[in-house]
């Protein structure tokens, strides 16, 4: 669909005889319409929470794993925040199977911004003692990181934990909460949610239970790309298209590694691909894709005809409800 | 497949709810939406024929696109709000859509709270029944200011114009004595796309615009308060560094009306006087701040300004006062009753509350007032009075959803009770009693 003119209703003019709205903010704000453009109301929505969260909690922190929507919540809390430093500490959760790439971006972006890195580990979780591997051909860590990240908040006493979740992404966290409870477990209890009403955020809870917050709650993946683009902000490079090694298991294509080992029926090929998401490598697949660019990326989300997490997260495959049993256990 | 791309300054953002029960068509109406445009994916989609071929069902059910959770999913019921998302060149739509049934007043208030528009489902074979005239009375109630009943299942009444004619003049007449100022009535059959995103052949007669069409372009800027002007200051950022010695930006949304340098601006509940500085962002000096843009502001003087208090102009200013009378929607299982104390949190401030009388019940499907409730009960919709530890700045709700509005948070258990609606600050009585009063003249004497 092309929209050749644009036209402002008379309502609207009303209000500039009213009183004159002078110069306007920055024009990329501004949409056709006359109000805030999609992207600047959903970042003015975001700095709110985050600001609300800042005010309501003693010790909040922000969950970063150096992929995409973490990499906003960073420059939300930029905007939410600056010339001041962030009233929070940045956690990640790492599973000793990351991307180097991303490890190395996570580093340098985390030093960019002055501000201070906890590292949650689960390679220590296991050394402790406090998980087991999970039986298998090359297992994932996905499943064992909710305890790493349950002992990281009780170490630390963080109150109020920010992801990058959003609705979009999965039919459970369609009806999760922008403030979601978490009960002295770590549990989420969907039944159980605190309505939200206008933007009236209920952030009082008891010591020992926790507020999980997501400010992007509202943003799709397209928002998230559009974003990015507007924003300039650097991604990891395994974003954009690279070719690698690459081997398919469960209709997905992972890479070759030191935690993935290819089977006999596994061969391995060279191929040009991209992540959408950002994990566990041990579950986390590529797409083939020649987008090389912010622009070639946003274009192929547009066209992309499987959601992010069906493309590339083998985690989520497991049943109709796969997302909604791990966060129940506390997961992100 | 073409695909065509505007630059995304071009789009804004339209919320939207919608609520209905199982088989009112609102589900494949959400299905066609999201479909038509793109909003579900292909894994989604196989995802769910899967489902439904498994429970023996023919057709694949939309519904469950939107029933999220095990339990919705195994018991084929819808418990919650759940938000989906869409878009197309000139707009990102988010939609609240929220169950029918009587017993979810509460959720269909959650999802009306930050809606620009509610899309009333109609079935053409009932016409408006009380849950649709329930839902048009809550979305009047939250001061959602554009109202669209879709006339659905045409198809199954022959696409008859004289059939969507009396729905329409009868719903009119009903819906006149609500605060709704835009309401538009569209014929359309979910099930087949009739008017939905294409115009129908079926319906010929029918000149209007498709729902699509509408939602797309659906003028919303004009519904910001750009007038009174408000900024509930939220945070305080205070660098404390040698770059930043002095800086002490207020930061906050502009809930309503327009902030910029220069303006003379009045601290509430202190009454300090003093001018806007500079109003910024971490995108540097913003000319002209309007809502619902998050900023911080900088003033001329060094005042004693915090979390709570907001700033506005001395001529337009809230009332600042610790009593309230508000209508209220109940979300709990233990009922409001007088004497019974809650926090209320309001804008960025939070006090404490104590129920001083609960004047009256509305029967949401009948409209009728009962003025000897004493309690109100879970999915309940009443007036109260209140008093609070502390003043609020408050407007009257129907002038500003964002100073009027606020929740009752439990004591004990720190859940979110109840959903108010601020009628008159203090004592007084306002406009929306006279609606009240006219709503329940068709109502059955008590």
């Amino acid at each position: 669909m092309v929209i050749s003119t644009v036209s402002f209703d008379t309502a609207s003019t009303e209000f500039l005889e009213a009183e004159p709205l002078g110069p306007l903010p920055a024009p990329s704000e501004l949409s056709v319409h006359g109000g805030l453009s999609h992207l600047a109301a959903l970042e003015a929505e975001a700095v709110f929470i985050m600001r609300e969260v800042a005010a309501e909690f003693e010790r909040p922190v922000v969950l970063f794993s150096g992929g995409k929507d973490s990499i906003i919540l960073l420059r939300i809390a930029e905007k939410a925040f600056r010339p001041a430093k962030f009233p929070f500490p940045i956690m990640h959760v790492d599973t000793g199977h990351n991307f180097p790439e991303v490890l190395e971006f996570r580093d340098r972006r985390v030093a960019e911004l002055g501000e201070r890195l906890i590292v949650a580990s689960v390679q220590e979780s296991l050394d402790k003692g406090r998980v087991r591997e999970e039986p298998g051909h090359d297992p994932s860590r996905n499943r064992l990181q909710t305890v790493t990240l349950l002992d990281a908040i009780q170490e630390h006493q963080f109150d109020a934990v920010f992801g990058g979740g959003r609705r979009d992404e999965e039919k459970a966290r369609a009806k999760e909460r922008i403030f979601s409870f978490r009960d002295e477990f770590g549990q989420w209890e969907p039944r159980l949610q605190r309505p939200e009403l206008w933007s009236l955020y209920n952030g009082r809870i008891r010591k020992g239970q926790h507020m999980r917050v997501f400010p992007i709650s509202n943003w799709t993946e397209m928002d998230v790309w559009q974003y990015i683009q507007q924003e300039q902000l650097e991604v990891p490079p395994i974003y954009f298209a690279h070719e690698r090694e690459v081997f398919k298991r469960n209709g997905m294509w992972l890479a070759t590694g030191p935690y993935l080992h290819p089977l006999d029926d596994e061969p391995i090929s060279r191929r040009v691909v991209r992540y959408r998401t950002v994990g566990d490598m041990t579950c986390t697949g590529a797409v083939e894709s020649g987008a090389a660019t912010l622009d070639e990326i946003v274009i192929e989300t547009a066209a992309a005809r499987i959601t992010e997490r069906g493309a590339t997260r083998a985690d989520d495959s497991f049943s109709e409800t796969a997302m909604e049993d791990r966060k129940r256990e506390g997961y992100f | 497949m073409v695909i065509t791309m505007r630059a995304p300054g071009q789009m804004d953002l339209l919320r939207f709810s919608t609520a209905g029960s199982v088989d009112d068509g609102k589900s494949t109406l959400i299905g066609r939406l999201l479909y038509d445009s793109k909003g579900i994916f292909e894994d989604q989609l196989a995802a769910i024929e899967q489902t439904s071929r498994r429970r023996g069902n023919e057709t694949v059910d939309l519904a469950l696109l939107t029933d999220g959770l095990r339990a919705e999913r195994e018991q084929g019921i819808t418990i919650d709000v759940a938000y989906r998302y869409f878009a197309t060149p000139r707009r990102k739509f988010i939609i609240a859509d929220t169950p029918g049934h009587i017993q979810y007043t509460r959720n269909m208030v959650t999802g009306a709270s930050t809606a620009d528009l509610a899309v009333v489902l109609i079935d053409a074979r009932k016409g408006s029944l009380e849950q649709s005239r329930r839902h048009a009375f809550i979305a009047a109630l939250l001061g959602i200011p554009h109202i669209v009943v879709a006339v659905n299942k045409m198809d199954l009444v022959d696409y008859d114009e004289e059939v969507f004619e009396q729905i329409t003049s009868d719903f009119a007449a009903w819906s006149a004595k609500l605060e709704v100022h835009d309401i538009t009535f569209i014929p359309i059959s979910a099930l087949h796309g009739d008017n939905v995103v294409e115009h129908s052949n079926n319906m010929r007669w029918y000149g209007g615009p498709t729902l699509l069409y509408h939602l797309e372009h659906v003028h919303i800027a004009s519904d910001r308060n750009l007038i009174d002007n408000r900024f509930p200051v939220q945070w305080i950022i205070r660098p404390q560094t040698d770059a930043h010695h002095d800086y002490r930006g207020y930061a906050g949304q502009v809930a309503t009306g327009t902030f910029r340098a220069g303006d003379e601006v009045i601290v509430l509940p202190s009454g300090a006087r003093t001018r806007v500085a500079r109003v910024e962002t971490f995108d540097g000096e913003v000319e002209q701040a309007i809502p619902p843009m998050s900023i911080s502001m900088l003033l001329e003087d060094d005042i004693d300004i915090s979390r709570g208090d907001m700033i506005c102009r001395p001529g337009n200013k809230p009332t600042v006062t610790s009593e309230l009378d508000a209508m209220v929607c109940w979300m709990t299982d233990r009922p409001l009753e007088a004497g019974h104390r809650y926090f209320i949190k309001q804008t960025t401030r939070t006090a404490r509350a104590i129920i001083d009388d609960v004047r009256y019940r509305i029967d949401v499907n009948t409209l009728h007032r009962d003025e000897a409730a004493v309690a109100l009960h879970l999915n309940e919709i009443g007036r109260i009075h209140l008093r609070t530890s502390t003043p609020l700045l408050v407007d009257e709700y129907r002038k500003n959803r964002q100073t009027g509005s606020f929740i009752l948070i439990d004591e004990t258990t720190n859940d979110t009770v109840g959903a108010g609606m601020v009628v008159a600050p203090g004592t007084g009585s306002s406009s929306i009693d006279a609606v009240a009063d006219d709503l329940s003249e068709d109502a059955p004497a008590a």
